[in-house]
């Protein structure tokens, strides 16, 4: 068992670049759950994407082999690290910034509306507006 | 002997069933027990102990007290029980995921599954099929074009929501929303014409507006392309609004070019694509030259797909930073 847990830890420690992307991943999550403040949720959101990109950039590295472009013609698998994560992230940032400002707009007005960026108040004003 | 009926209707097991079942929220009762739980915090422990031992006290205020004070408490326990739930629940998920990454291959080695003869085909083949030096933006824009121009679609979808969300007509009828935009002005608390920022801005616009279309136009020889290019022409556009106000720039950048632009990069973009899809899936030649690798005309489509996923990102950062400035251009 012992013996097993150090193995466990050697790993991590040897997948170091995708245990930071997890407990980014963790650390963004807490957020999302445990604020209440709209932007700090939206944050928590943001840790998690950039969790996400370096998840997918460790994913394509291959130790010792350089960026995708072509240089001096040569066209060997050996040369070149892995260009299909690096795609990946890309669409990951485009898209994470399209749903940031989105949120980022609502937040402002919700805010315009009940002048709050507290959930549970928002939450609770709302129900108030719905009964009355 | 009766004493568990008669706590029934107000114990915390019923309130639970009822949550379960969906009748109320426990929001619900956090709205109106909210008094009560802010003030009668310290109090609602001891008199509930007294009450719910003595049964004959059950005169109509009291039995109304008592059940908001159980409400406060039952919103109090119920946020110490999310708080602990959601803690647990994020070790738990960061746990399964830490076990999930023991157990991956380690990074850097050559040999990990995903590099795959699909990564391999991009890199062998890739410069003959596409014609881009560089080969991730050769894979984004032809191999898998229509992943980007849903990504380009994406960001115009965007922009579009955010422009329904904020914006302010400054033609409405409506005074309301005339004072919101009289607010929402946040020019007047500002330096206007600032004269630091004016220079700075005359040396660093041109610099990056350069740079931005250096890095759209050799998107297919060096990193870079559409989307990077976009973002730092965008923030050129952003610099110099804030540096020369809105009437400069709007002589420049109106909403009607906004939407211009954006639309006609997106047909373009989509037709563009159509077009060699179809010929490539049917076998037909294309007719499309591809060049000779590394010269900046080369590679077919890529340049100007390039230049149209930049002019959409620039327009949507741009349109972006106005919308969250004061809700319109």
């Amino acid at each position: 068992m012992i013996a097993m847990n150090v193995n466990l830890v050697q790993h991590l420690l040897l997948n170091i670049e995708e245990t930071v992307s997890i407990v980014l991943f963790g650390i963004g999550f807490t957020i999302l759950l445990l604020h209440r403040n709209l932007i700090k949720k939206i944050m928590g959101m943001n840790i998690m994407d950039t969790a996400t990109y370096l998840f997918l950039a460790a994913k394509g590295y291959i130790t010792g082999r350089a960026v995708p472009i072509v240089v001096d013609g040569i066209q060997d698998v050996e040369a070149y690290i892995n260009p299909v994560p690096s795609g990946l992230v890309l669409t990951g940032i485009v898209v994470s910034v399209s749903t940031t400002a989105l949120m980022l707009a609502l937040t402002i007005r919700l805010y315009e509306r009940y002048h709050s960026l507290d959930l549970d108040e928002i939450l609770i004003l709302a129900k108030e507006e719905e009964q009355t | 002997m009766s004493r568990k009926r008669d706590n029934y209707e107000t114990s915390r097991w019923k309130k639970f069933k009822d949550w379960l079942d969906g009748e109320i929220s426990p929001l619900d009762r956090g709205m109106e027990a909210r008094e009560a739980f802010f003030v009668k915090e310290e109090v609602s422990a001891e008199p509930i102990r007294q009450e719910t031992e003595g049964p004959e006290l059950s005169g109509a205020g009291e039995e109304e007290r008592r059940r908001e004070v159980l409400r406060a408490r039952g919103i109090r326990y119920f946020q110490r029980f999310y708080k602990v739930m959601s803690v647990a629940l994020c070790l738990g998920i960061i746990l399964v995921l830490l076990w999930t990454v023991a157990s991956l291959p380690i990074t850097g080695n050559a040999a990990n599954p995903d590099n795959n003869e699909v990564a391999a085909r991009y890199i062998e083949r890739g410069l003959q099929e596409t014609g881009a030096v560089n080969i991730v933006t050769g894979m984004i824009l032809d191999y898998r074009a229509f992943d980007t121009f849903g990504e380009s679609c994406v960001l115009f979808i965007g922009s579009c929501c955010v422009l329904v969300l904020l914006r302010l007509d400054s033609d409405s009828k409506n005074e309301s929303i005339r004072k919101m935009i009289a607010e929402s002005n946040d020019r007047h608390y500002e330096p206007k014409n600032d004269l630091i920022l004016q220079k700075c801005a005359c040396v660093l616009v041109p610099v990056i507006m350069i740079f931005g279309i250096y890095i759209v136009l050799n998107g297919h020889l060096s990193p870079g392309g559409g989307f990077s290019g976009g973002a730092v022409l965008g923030s050129g556009f952003i610099l110099y609004l804030n540096a020369f106000g809105y009437e400069k720039m709007g002589k420049l950048f109106t909403e009607k070019l906004y939407k211009r632009t954006t639309l006609c990069a997106l047909t373009f973009y989509c037709l563009a694509k159509s077009y060699s899809f179809f010929t490539g899936a049917n076998h037909l030649e294309s007719g499309i030259p591809l060049g000779t690798p590394g010269a900046i005309l080369s590679s077919g489509l890529i340049l100007p797909l390039n230049i149209c996923v930049g002019l959409v990102v620039a327009c949507t950062m741009y349109t972006f930073y106005t919308l969250f400035r004061k809700g319109g251009m």
